[in-house]
């Protein structure tokens, strides 16, 4: 079903979208925030540029967007799939804690704030091109991955990357020479092992994007863990 | 009575938007209205406004002040005390649209003025000066009257209500800028009235903001030792007298003001080359007062150019496209895509980092 989003209002687009029921494709969409919120079982894709906090709370739905989304994407969601096939503003998988979001090209600030996991959820974000600054922050479980597949004059990441960092793992496609870590974590370049902790992911990015699988791996790649499970212990109180 | 800043907390979103011309070509203010229809819902209706430059070329040597009266006694008052000091070459009602979404709203009329000589000679300063020093003892010694533009060939339009409503108000599609900013208000913090609604502006300076100025206060104590009065209570009129103080007085660049309001932090400017560190260094050793904390995205406009700016955290978004000689600046991608669907070169600018844009010389 093909759902145009024409001077739809947020309210009216998401109803159409729900009693679309399995599967729909979006047309002209132009800034309706909160696209799927909550959905567990349909598959939606999306033509133009959906508003804020798409996928927030998504549940099991897949979303695939044709170009560029805006803030929020994945803002707080428990399960499913959100493709990107171009970049994301900031605050991409927000407090995510379940599923997967792939974003072809480069990510906003706050990549990850506060993503945690829970029991069998482990949530993974994939961003093939770079992170802006606060990457990882306050994270405190599941997966990033940052590529680096367009370099230019900017490094892989912004400043402050995984600040606040007590749990999960963040993997930067780089040396990181030029990236700047908080005392608080350990920055290592990856073994052979953890690299396998992402295989599928990059198998699927590569898939997604038409990237070769084994070029993405076959890279000096940094990953990145809090020091302790309790890094931050006596910052505040001493206890 | 009005409740001021810090008496009464409203919780919140704004939004921008802008488009200027890089070879001052003019446009209507039709496109930079409808890229705020996108964005509706970061609105609540309580204040939405514009500023346009290149509006008014048949009287581009006058200042244009553009006031908010209670009543036609203020109105009369205010054109007294305006006219021992200026001479009026026309003054008139602004002309709107009266529909049914714009209520309560003030009398709005329009003055271009120049400063009389003798005015001039007996204050010994410069007329930019004269008019700031003018309007902030209008604004403050004459209750019902605001002066909300006072530009050269710019003007600012702003009441109470959504962006897309105030700009059919004013009925901006009939008027022709080489360069437009516009606003959406969810006021937080403050009352939305029509003196506190965005853009903010100082002679050809005007901001609009979205954010929340935690360092408001401290900012304010600090400006006010120069002669600015903050009257309109509004985090963003602070920011406003800022830049017209870091620019037109201190004579700093726009990218040295940024550095100012955005300063990076300390460990940041420890990574920079030592050039650029010993600048930023300087900018925030000498300038302490007037670095701005809280998340803030902001538009500044002023004659030939504009300049976006988030703060130094990111904590707002803020994204930029151009489609050949055109700049778009918005809140989100959609408000471009909105009236550009095939601009280019999309990029999200850092916190902190400037986005200059400046129109060819001569065409403004």
């Amino acid at each position: 079903m093909v759902i145009n989003a024409s001077s739809l209002s947020y309210q009216a687009l998401n109803k159409a979208v729900r009693s679309a029921g399995g599967e729909c494709r979006i047309e002209n969409c132009l800034g309706q925030r909160f696209i799927g919120a909550g959905l567990s079982d349909c598959r939606i894709s999306i033509g133009g540029i959906p508003g804020n906090a798409l996928g927030a709370y998504l549940n099991g739905a897949s979303i695939q967007v044709d170009g560029n989304a805006q803030d929020a994407v994945g803002d707080t969601m428990n399960a499913g799939t959100i493709v990107v096939h171009g970049s994301v503003g900031d605050a991409a998988g927000y407090a995510m804690r379940g599923g997967t979001i792939y974003i072809r090209d480069d990510a906003g600030y706050r990549a990850g704030v506060h993503m945690k996991a829970y029991a069998d959820r482990r949530p993974v974000m994939v961003i093939g091109g770079r992170a802006g600054s606060f990457l990882g922050e306050y994270q405190a479980g599941g997966i990033i991955v940052v590529l680096g597949l367009h370099p230019g004059p900017q490094p892989i990441v912004g400043n402050f990357p995984c600040t606040g960092m007590h749990g999960g793992k963040v993997f930067l496609r780089s040396a990181c020479g030029d990236v700047l870590f908080p005392a608080q974590v350990t920055a290592r370049p990856a073994a052979p092992e953890d690299l396998e902790e992402i295989r599928a992911e990059l198998e699927a990015f590569g898939h997604l994007f038409g990237e070769n699988p084994a070029e993405l791996l076959n890279a000096p790649f940094t990953v990145v863990t809090p020091d302790s499970s309790t890094p931050y212990r006596q910052m505040y109180v001493a206890n | 009575m009005k409740s001021l800043e810090g008496q009464v907390r409203i919780p919140s979103g704004c939004a921008v938007s802008a488009v200027i011309s890089r070879e001052g070509r003019r446009m209507s203010g039709q496109a930079v209205i409808d890229s705020m229809k996108p964005m509706h819902d970061r609105s609540n209706g309580l204040g939405g406004g514009f500023a346009g430059y290149g509006i008014y070329p048949e009287y581009r040597d006058f200042f244009a002040f553009h006031l908010f009266f209670r009543d036609h006694n203020t109105r009369r008052t205010c054109e007294a005390f305006l006219k021992e000091r200026f001479d009026i070459v026309l003054a008139e009602e602004i002309p709107v649209e009266k529909m049914p979404q714009i209520t309560d709203e003030p009398l709005i009329w329009r003055y271009f003025a120049a400063p009389l000589r003798s005015a001039l000679r007996a204050m010994q300063v410069d007329e930019r000066e004269f008019v700031v020093r003018t309007v902030m003892r209008l604004n403050t010694e004459i209750p019902g009257a605001y002066v909300f533009s006072c530009g050269k060939n710019m003007g600012v339009f702003k009441g109470v209500g959504y962006p897309e409503e105030i700009g059919r108000f004013y009925r901006l599609e009939t008027y022709r800028g080489y360069c437009w900013t516009a606003h959406g208000r969810y006021p937080t913090n403050t009352p939305g009235w029509w003196g506190g609604a965005h853009p903010f502006a100082l002679l050809d300076y005007s901001v609009v903001h979205n954010g929340e100025i935690s360092s408001y206060d401290a900012n304010r104590r600090f400006i006010e030792m120069f002669g600015y009065q903050c009257t309109l209570q509004t985090d963003t009129e602070v920011l406003t007298y800022m830049l017209d103080y870091l620019l037109r007085r201190q004579k700093l660049s726009l990218t040295e003001a940024a550095a100012v309001t955005a300063a990076p932090f300390w460990s940041t400017i420890a990574r920079r080359p030592p050039e650029e560190r010993e600048v930023l260094t300087y900018l925030r050793t000498v300038f302490p007062s007037l670095l701005v904390t809280g998340p803030f995205s902001i538009i500044l406009g002023f004659s030939g150019g504009l300049m976006a700016l988030n703060d130094r955290l990111k904590l707002r978004s803020m994204v930029v496209a151009e489609k050949e000689d055109l700049v778009y600046i918005a809140s989100e991608e959609a408000a471009i895509r909105a009236i550009a669907p095939d601009a280019e070169h999309l990029r999200s600018p850092m916190g902190g980092e400037p986005v200059i844009i400046r129109v060819k010389e001569g065409a403004y």
